[in-house]
């Protein structure tokens, strides 16, 4: 991650402390933090392995008996099995991922590097838009989808990634701006005496030298729309286009106590993707919150 | 910070634009530029018009009409100031909403940066840790505004839930938190606390920032642990700090899914969860009363700017910014 965070890498030029009394109570009192805070996932990975008789009476953290059945009941749960939502959702996020990456980088590319008229006051209303909270554009946005026939058609995720590929995203166009900032003007010196033009330098500079900018825009769009609910509860209604999210709050219209571990069954695995991306691409995902910090 | 970035300082104004290509005529170098420009900006150009300031523009006149999604819009009502007189002055629902939600960015943003500085600052010596932890802590972060978690959040505030267990163990008997409108919403404001780690990773990098020389120079003086803190590392964190309060007060205001989640979209019990997202997502998806929730999107996103207003107007008095500082 060159440019987008400088310091991230840069030791603390603190002297290594000597293991005393203060460093212990500290490593103490982050332990039991630790355990707070992961308290809940435990339970919820123990609650999806109980049966429904340890799930009231067993207040332990984890099950006396392994009870996977719930991950098969509530894969079948509803008329529509957890497969279809699973692939809608991923679907969902992998075309936001390709969307958010092609349309953020052309713009970024346009911020940072060329020159055109009204190109501040452009740039100062990208600004603008990142602040702008979706919930504002949510009414105005379905009804006008709707009138275009886009919404619940044959193919309802339109309404999704229609905005995904016209860098609606501010933030990702910001961080790619930041980005390409701190690629060495030089570069594109150099292919523009070679011959080459805005079209030649995106293709052969700014693009390839990018990838690290467009991997992180990738993690977090995937991660973001994996988990988004408020424009897929807005825009789907029928059961078999569901995404995970919705789906998942058809258990709380179930009332009976008997849904309670196929409900945690299936919120483990909605949850599996987010964590094995956390697992794999740690230290790029609090990086890339530290560059820029929005949202968490 | 995404707020404060000086523009790129080889931008020229539009008027030395226009002068320099005026001079050197089309065909140029600097013309073609301009227009690769524009091609190259030109998806974000229409998303611009089209999924944000059409939308905008629609939204500012629907608030003033009775539209609902089912009559055609050669028929939609112009009714002047209605809705925005509606929700001043004969909709008590709308005002609840207007505290629930300020009472829960209130509680919550202070409590969880609170959080967020604390644990930063125990993490912020080089050891060997550090980077588990700060992960660690950073999960929640990423989970936490799902659907799933806010399952699971409701359900370990529940009768049987997590909580009531712990507190069985010290002999208290809990009760259903999520369902009594005097706890439910703390139980949310608990969940948004838990997701400390974003900020706290910010903090982090602030902490990193500050010259050691200073707090050197500081001991010298004979100031002690907590006036280096106060003198010290508050003032040089301040950015930071002034750069987390504005987000995550923005985003406390925009609380929808957990609310959502506990009261299977109503904003119960007895409207204790009714935040204003949900409130405006029942208006208008259904009630289907799309006017009435275009103008309470409108004033919600003047209140917005309002208090980002109020942030950055106050920021002048205790935002310290030192040079060469330019997070």
């Amino acid at each position: 991650m060159v440019a987008v965070n400088p310091a991230a890498d840069v030791p603390t030029p603190t002297v290594r402390r000597r293991p005393g009394g203060r460093s212990l109570l500290r490593l103490l009192i982050l332990v039991v933090i630790v355990a707070v805070v992961l308290y809940p996932l435990i339970w919820m990975v123990g609650t999806s392995v109980k049966s429904q008789e340890e799930i009231v009476n067993n207040i332990g953290l984890l099950p006396e008996r392994f009870t996977p059945g719930n991950y098969t009941a509530g894969w079948s749960n509803f008329d529509v099995s957890f497969g279809r939502f699973f692939l809608n959702s991923a679907m969902v996020s992998l075309l936001t991922v390709i969307g958010n990456g092609l349309s953020c980088l052309l713009a970024a590319y346009a911020f940072a590097r060329l020159r055109f008229r009204l190109r501040g006051m452009w740039f100062a209303v990208m600004i603008g838009t990142l602040l702008l909270p979706q919930h504002v554009l949510i009414v105005p946005q379905y009804i006008l989808f709707r009138t275009l026939g886009l919404v619940g058609g044959d193919w309802p995720y339109l309404p999704l990634l229609i905005p995904q590929f016209l860098a609606t995203e501010a933030f990702f166009v910001f961080l790619m701006v930041q980005f390409m900032r701190g690629v060495p003007r030089e570069l594109d010196e150099a292919a523009r005496i070679d011959g080459a033009g805005p079209y030649g330098i995106f293709r052969h500079i700014i693009l390839p030298l990018s990838r690290p900018a467009l991997v992180t825009t990738a993690i977090f769009s995937f991660i973001w729309t994996w988990n988004d609910f408020f424009r897929q509860l807005v825009f789907l209604s029928q059961l078999q286009d569901y995404t995970v999210p919705v789906a998942l709050t058809l258990f709380i219209d179930s009332t009976s106590q008997s849904a309670v571990g196929p409900m945690f069954a299936m919120s483990v695995l909605s949850l599996l993707p987010v964590f094995l991306f956390f697992v794999a691409f740690q230290r790029m995902l609090v990086e890339g919150i530290n560059t820029s910090g929005i949202k968490g | 910070m995404a707020l404060t970035t000086a523009p790129d300082p080889t931008r020229r104004g539009p008027g030395s634009d226009r002068a320099h290509a005026a001079r050197r005529g089309p065909g140029s170098i600097r013309h073609s530029e301009g227009l690769a420009g524009y091609v190259f900006l030109s998806p974000w150009l229409i998303g611009l018009m089209g999924v944000t300031a059409v939308p905008m523009l629609l939204s500012l006149y629907l608030s003033f009409t009775n539209y609902d999604i089912l009559t055609p819009f050669s028929e939609v009502e112009w009714v002047g100031f209605a809705n925005y007189e509606r929700m001043f002055t004969a909709d008590p629902s709308y005002w609840h909403a207007v505290r629930v939600t300020l009472t829960f960015a209130l509680v919550a943003v202070p409590l969880k940066l609170a959080a967020a500085l604390g644990v930063a600052l125990l993490l912020n010596r080089a050891w060997r840790g550090v980077g588990l932890f700060r992960g660690l802590f950073y999960l929640p972060s990423l989970l936490g505004g799902s659907v799933a978690l806010a399952i699971v959040w409701v359900n370990m505030f529940n009768r049987d839930g997590a909580f009531n267990s712990l507190l069985s163990l010290v002999g208290i008997t809990g009760k259903p938190w999520v369902n009594d409108p005097d706890w439910a919403l703390q139980t949310l404001m608990v969940l948004a606390i838990w997701q400390f780690g974003a900020p706290m990773v910010i903090f982090l990098a602030g902490l990193k920032q500050v010259p050691t020389e200073l707090y050197e120079a500081a001991s010298v003086d004979g100031a002690g642990r907590f006036r280096q803190f106060r003198n010290v590392t508050l003032p040089m964190l301040s950015p930071v700090i002034f750069f987390n309060l504005v987000l995550e007060t923005i985003n406390g205001f925009q609380g929808f899914t957990a609310a959502f989640v506990l009261s299977n979209g109503t904003g119960g019990p007895v409207d204790s969860t009714l935040m204003y997202t949900l409130n405006l997502y029942i208006t208008g998806f259904t009630d289907l009363n799309m006017g009435y929730a275009s103008a309470m999107a409108w004033v919600f996103l003047l209140a917005i700017a309002v208090i980002t207003a109020i942030f950055f107007s106050t920021g002048r008095f205790w935002v310290h910014y030192s040079d060469g500082e330019d997070r």
